[in-house]
């Protein structure tokens, strides 16, 4: 089974948002929610950089540790996932997320959370793939369809990868390589707990 | 005169291109690098814990796109807050058995007297018994938060537990309100007998005679009793404050505000829960008439005068012997015939 990750190249993102919108559509996100966010560092100052950020899908997650009711599970392809009929919209995996990912629908009183929300490599969630209640609860599954996260596959630069964590790293590498300088694999060592030598 | 000056300038145009020709490859030969100046992850991290930039939706907490503390929040929430309220209300179990078993009850000495004397007034029954509960049930419900995947999944499985705890939450909330308004209760209602004064320090050097049970005097309340109260103050003060910025999330905090509000939420809750379980025994199976004080609202004359002999003679002094004795004691000592 693959290692699936996301790399961010940041020497590439040219900040267009393609990818949050892209997501939003796949997923049919709700309102108010964004899987994925692109995020500009030094804005408008010399050296700026976009980081298209969302759920890294962590090793040993800290989201799926933190979680007082045991909700999250991780899929044969390194996948977080869990399930919206278990959370109770406590908030603390976003207290323990590195990425701020999950994100909860605001229900009722004072600062009351529905159902977390995140990304989910566009990998459904514990129903039967495809079926009419896992797209409703968490958008497409797009990989039991063959397909990677439609964020990074439209990715008009080729910024954001998807896919197996060795092979995306390799693409990162060699790119590196060749054109000379990157700012390195953004998250990865938070992530991961290994980054990219490069 | 016009042509000319235009040739002219055609033609020092032409030289200027030339030279500048001839320099360009000395420039190219300098190689470019767009990332000079470029922001650095790890450099980022270093300097400020965590990155944030700009965003372009209005959730301004999604701007910050990495904490690398959040493993150090779990480590905590995992890991340390669990020794600490395993080891706090283990610990003060097992201390109180042994000394229950060491020790036993504390018993009125002199025997039951059969004469009544008020102690607590309705209201400060009423204010005690809401706080109490309210107290009891988040105990129970916050520690469903830390101990319920360990203790209590396994047994009754995801949807069940999903569900108490779901409940759990929405109590836990909502009970915060009659709590905190017990705490600022308490605070008001007692705050006059609950100054430390040198009778305590005497008090407590003698160790509430408890241990010794030479029973050093006090007023209404003795070093012990003041103890309590602070705690509750004090350590009510501190869950309620920290217990708001978790149910208003984000609301002037940041990510590491609202860490900083559970590690103070969880810590200070369970060495809470550990000295309650302290006050529950005390005022139960660890003293014979103690518990009457908070039931009936009235204590034994012979338990107040070994006791709280300061604030019996107070008493006495203020209605006088006979107006505090006049209600009989509706189970005494002394059977009748």
């Amino acid at each position: 089974m693959a290692r699936m990750k996301f790399l961010c190249d940041a020497d590439r993102c040219i900040e267009c948002n393609a990818c949050v919108t892209a997501c939003k559509n796949e997923n049919e996100v709700p309102w108010g929610i964004n899987r994925r966010r692109v995020v500009t560092i030094n804005d408008g100052l010399p050296g700026e950089r976009s980081v298209s950020m969302a759920c890294m899908h962590c090793t040993d997650a800290p989201c799926a540790a933190v979680c007082p009711v045991s909700c999250f599970y991780t899929t044969a392809d390194a996948v977080v996932l869990w399930s919206k009929d278990l959370c109770i919209g406590c908030g603390y995996c976003f207290y323990a997320c590195p990425f701020g990912a999950p994100q909860y629908p605001r229900v009722g009183n004072f600062g009351s959370r529905g159902k977390m929300d995140k990304c989910t490599y566009c990998t459904g969630g514990p129903e039967p793939d495809g079926s009419a209640i896992e797209y409703e609860k968490y958008g497409a599954n797009r990989l039991a369809e063959g397909k990677l996260p439609l964020c990074a596959e439209m990715c008009s630069t080729k910024s954001l990868l998807a896919g197996d964590g060795d092979i995306i790293a390799q693409i990162y590498k060699d790119r590196v390589a060749k054109r000379g300088y990157g700012s390195g694999a953004w998250g990865w060592q938070t992530a991961y707990r290994e980054t990219i030598t490069t | 005169m016009a042509m000319v000056y235009a040739r002219i300038r055609l033609v020092a145009t032409a030289i200027a291109l030339l030279v500048l020709a001839a320099v360009a490859p000395v420039a190219a030969q300098q190689p470019v690098n767009p990332t000079a100046d470029a922001v650095k992850e790890q450099q980022l991290l270093q300097q400020f814990k965590r990155i944030q930039g700009l965003g372009t939706i209005p959730d301004i907490k999604s701007y910050t796109i990495e904490q690398p503390q959040g493993r150090q929040w779990e480590h905590y929430h995992e890991a340390v807050l669990p020794w600490i309220g395993t080891i706090a209300m283990l610990g003060m179990i097992v201390l109180l058995l042994i000394f229950f078993l060491v020790r036993g009850m504390v018993r009125i000495k002199a025997g039951r007297s059969g004469v009544n004397i008020v102690r607590f007034t309705a209201l400060e029954r009423s204010v005690h018994w809401m706080t109490a509960t309210c107290f009891i049930l988040m105990a129970l419900t916050g520690l469903n938060i830390t101990f319920g995947k360990v203790a209590l999944l396994p047994l009754i499985g995801p949807s069940a537990f999903s569900k108490w705890s779901l409940a759990a939450k929405y109590a836990h909330n909502f009970l915060s309100f009659p709590f905190t308004l017990g705490v600022i209760l308490i605070f008001c209602m007692w705050l006059a007998g609950n100054i430390p004064n040198r009778v305590d320090v005497e008090w407590l050097k003698r160790g509430g005679g408890i241990v010794s049970g030479d029973d050093p005097p006090a007023y209404r309340f003795n070093g012990g009793q003041k103890g309590v109260y602070w705690i509750v103050v004090l350590g009510g003060t501190l869950v309620a404050v920290s217990g708001y910025v978790l149910m208003f999330p984000f609301y002037g905090t940041t990510i590491a505000g609202m860490q900083l509000a559970q590690m103070v939420h969880g810590t200070v809750a369970v060495l809470f829960v550990a000295a309650m379980i302290a006050h529950v025994y005390i005022g139960t199976i660890g003293m014979q008439g103690a518990f009457e004080a908070m039931g009936e609202g009235t204590v034994d004359l012979n338990w107040a005068k070994q006791h709280h002999r300061l604030w019996l003679e107070e008493e006495q002094a203020r209605v006088g012997p006979a107006e505090l004795e006049r209600q009989p004691s509706p189970t005494p000592a002394t059977p009748t015939a």
